[in-house]
């Protein structure tokens, strides 16, 4: 696993851990999914994207910042992306 | 007064992020919607072919966002708009782009989401300019948006609004139609002076350019599929492989989709376990699908074709392996198709 970028420790680790499987989905959709399920979050809460369009590198963190999300650290995994964000309320 | 809210239809052209920006200036909460169609350009051809890979891979509408400092919520119709471009009700525009019955939908949507309890939006904007495109931004075409999105007067068209007659919200001053605009036309000269006026160096191209469905190529390819398949349907993986490589047709019951790089053949790979595909046996070709249902005889021909765009094209024979939806692997030994036996009609 290589860390592309981590942006401090996770949070609480008491914190709820979700998935989404983006991988094969062009963008826009990892963003479609990641929004749809952060709406049935809460705050603090940790939501992991999976992915492998390289787009999300760039949208995942673009969609966090317009929503007041943190991206908590983006990795590469054997050829997926996985895109860490913790649900903040906005 | 309690701050008013509008809902903003951004494209991540540069009319809808000014319409954004006007509204917002004037004190107004806005939030951005962007609809995913699946005939969208950006993001996904820049996601596939390996050539665009020095070319930012930024979503323009969310990259609007970020500028302007609005949350923006992406909605997938992907499944709703296939009755748009099924069955226009107002027809289509060059191509196959029913951009009237397209705008109509997308403000209906957004109308739609605005209005609902929970998120409790007061009116609708989007950056229509009068005249600046033939088929849905004239004159005669703003009410009939207006009226048949069901917004009526809770639809502002910032860009053009002192052209309009007053809508709700300039008339009950929840903004100022003094501070509005009254573009007109197709000259882009206006927009660049209010983009400079606001501090926006970096815009995408103007709206339009970012729907497959306005490409020709693009709405042939879609044309030969309804022909060939006898019926005007197609669902989401049909428009995403249209986008991506060489489409050759060498019968109506059957097409080769082979890969032009690297990227369209990583693309063309997610797809290999549903249809019946080839690859080349001991030297370097690209990834080919097959769509329809070919004999053992179009299959030979299709391996043809095939090494035809491999390394081997040249050679007397290339291997090819033909891999069957059934698990079934084929090894094939083929003549590569010189390029001259390969008609231009084949090309859709």
């Amino acid at each position: 696993m290589s860390e592309e970028r981590s942006a401090g420790a996770p949070a609480a680790s008491n914190a709820s851990v979700h998935e989404v499987d983006a991988r094969g989905l062009l963008c826009p959709l990892p963003v479609i999914r990641a929004q749809d399920a952060a709406g049935a979050l809460a705050h603090g809460d940790l939501l992991d994207v999976f992915a492998t369009d390289p787009g999300t590198l760039h949208d995942i963190p673009a969609w966090c910042e317009v929503h007041g999300h943190r991206v908590v650290g983006t990795w590469h995994e054997a050829g997926d992306i996985r895109i860490r964000i913790e649900v903040c309320e906005t | 007064m309690t701050q008013k809210k509008a809902v903003a239809l951004i494209s991540g052209g540069l009319d809808s992020m000014l319409a954004a920006k006007v509204v917002m200036e004037q004190g107004v909460h806005v939030e951005g919607l962007n609809f995913y169609t699946g005939f969208c350009v950006e993001g996904h051809t820049h996601a596939i072919r390996a050539r665009h890979q020095a070319r930012p891979k930024r979503n323009n509408a969310l990259w609007v966002a970020q500028q302007l400092g609005i949350k923006l919520h992406i909605i997938d119709v992907s499944e709703q708009y296939k009755d748009i471009v099924l069955r226009p009700k107002h027809g289509y525009g060059q191509h196959l782009n029913p951009c009237l019955d397209c705008k109509i939908f997308m403000v209906n949507k957004a109308l739609a989401w605005g209005f609902m309890d929970a998120n409790g939006f007061d009116f609708v904007i989007t950056g229509e300019v009068i005249g600046q495109r033939p088929k849905s931004q004239r004159k005669a075409t703003m009410p009939i948006i207006a009226k048949e999105s069901g917004a009526d007067d809770l639809l502002l068209r910032p860009l053009c609004a002192k052209r309009l007659a007053p809508t709700k919200p300039e008339r009950e001053g929840w903004v100022d139609r003094e501070g509005l605009h009254g573009f007109e036309g197709r000259s882009r000269k206006p927009q660049m002076a209010l983009a400079a006026e606001f501090g926006f160096a970096d815009y995408a191209q103007p709206a339009g350019g970012c729907c497959f469905l306005t490409d020709a190529a693009y709405a042939a390819k879609l044309s030969d599929l309804w022909q060939a398949r006898g019926e005007r349907d197609y669902d989401l993986d049909d428009i995403m492989l249209l986008k991506v490589g060489r489409h050759i047709r060498p019968a109506r019951h059957y097409k080769l989709i082979v890969g032009r790089e690297a990227g369209e053949n990583r693309f063309l790979e997610g797809y290999r376990k549903r249809f019946l595909h080839l690859r080349t046996v001991g030297v370097e070709g690209p990834l080919a699908l097959i769509d329809g249902a070919p004999s053992r005889g179009d299959v030979r021909l299709a391996a043809q074709v095939l090494a035809r765009y491999s390394q081997g094209r040249d050679a007397a024979q290339v291997g090819v392996s033909a891999h069957h939806t059934n698990g079934v692997t084929e090894a094939l030994q083929v003549a590569p198709l010189p390029a001259s036996e390969i008609p231009r009609a084949w090309h859709v």
